[in-house]
């Protein structure tokens, strides 16, 4: 089987990697600190198995299988008991381990993988905008994601964050990985509502907590305004 | 207070001395770099992003085999996406004696 590992963290990275490499049917393939650059690389790669941590400073593990048209099996990693419930909401997810990892658990893990029917005949990322629409009476867009229509309505909107090829769309509900170009969102969005504040985020203004310096906070994003665009935000808001 | 250890990492190294070094110089790396995050989400106020920093920070926690420490942590992230800090010093603590061991070894 070959495997590949997703981990913002290198220790766990180096942990998992040295367990598994006693392992004789699986082979690591490949090992990432980030999850935009696993999503090139499982374009392009046949990947049978994924051991994936759920908090990432990208996006989340759950994000991260969101995006992926048929998903390998991936086992989770991660210091978070609470998200187990969660886990089994996902085909794809075969185990669900808690940091600190042991061979044992981890090769059970690996057992399981071996055990399960394979699901995934092709791991491509499909997901795009299919339908954002701003026309006059509607507040709301769809995107693609697994052959699913999503709708994304314009309140529950917060950012739109260009990373890579990607887009990050972060609502108040949930965020999801689009295979798409920040302008292509641009131009779908109210005017009135959206403001592109620097070159790789669009922000709902209505949903700005405060602004600092250089950066807004919303949600519990920080994200910065660029010199160009600050005058323009500025303007949008209804200043005492 | 509970002392920090290798044992886990001894454990996982199954005397394979280069493997122990290279875990243990990823800990003098990263530890550091993960505190500073930490402290600086801590002075900005940002109590969500810290708690976010306290979860990861949970993993070389329990590396060290600091197993009380490690509830502390855990409730202090809980507290922290409530925005409370009250743990701030408890977890300070740890995060010394963390370095201080990591530091000797």
């Amino acid at each position: 089987m070959n495997c590949i590992i997703i981990d913002d963290e290198e220790m766990a990275r180096a942990i998992i990697s040295k367990m598994l490499a006693s392992h004789d049917e699986l082979k690591i393939i490949q090992e990432f600190s980030s999850a935009v650059q696993a999503m090139k690389f499982l374009n392009q790669n046949q990947v049978d198995l994924i051991f994936l941590d759920i908090h990432m400073d990208d996006f989340t593990g759950f994000d991260f299988i969101q995006s992926l048209k048929n998903p390998p099996k991936t086992v989770l990693v991660t210091s978070d008991k609470n998200f187990a419930i969660d886990a089994f909401e996902y085909e794809c997810i075969i185990d669900y381990i808690v940091k600190p990892i042991t061979k044992e658990r981890l090769f059970k893990a690996v057992q399981k993988a071996k055990v399960i029917p394979e699901t995934t005949p092709e791991t491509t990322i499909t997901p795009s905008i299919t339908k954002a629409v701003a026309e006059d009476n509607l507040n709301e867009f769809y995107i693609n994601i697994d052959r699913r229509l999503i709708k994304i309505t314009f309140d529950s909107l917060n950012v739109v964050e260009a990373k890579g090829d990607y887009i990050h769309i972060k609502t108040d509900i949930k965020n999801h990985i689009v295979h798409s170009t920040l302008k292509k969102i641009e131009d779908k969005l109210p005017k009135d509502l959206f403001l592109k504040v620097h070159r790789s985020f669009i922000i709902n203004t209505k949903k700005i907590i405060d602004i600092q310096d250089n950066s807004v906070l919303i949600g519990k994003d920080v994200v910065p305004v660029s010199r160009s665009n600050r005058a323009e935000l500025m303007k949008k808001l209804n200043l005492l | 207070m509970e002392k920090p250890n290798t044992n886990y990492i001894d454990e996982l190294a199954e005397n394979d001395a280069d493997f122990k070094t290279k875990i243990i110089d990823i800990l003098k790396s990263e530890l550091p770099q993960e505190i500073e995050i930490y402290n600086n989400f801590i002075s900005s106020n940002d109590l969500i992003n810290a708690s976010l920093c306290v979860h990861k920070l949970k993993h070389k926690i329990s590396i060290l085999g600091l197993e009380k420490s490690y509830y502390i942590a855990e409730d202090f992230e809980k507290n922290l996406r409530k925005h409370n800090a009250d743990l701030h010093s408890d977890f300070n603590n740890i995060l010394t004696v963390m370095m201080n061991f990591v530091n000797q070894l």
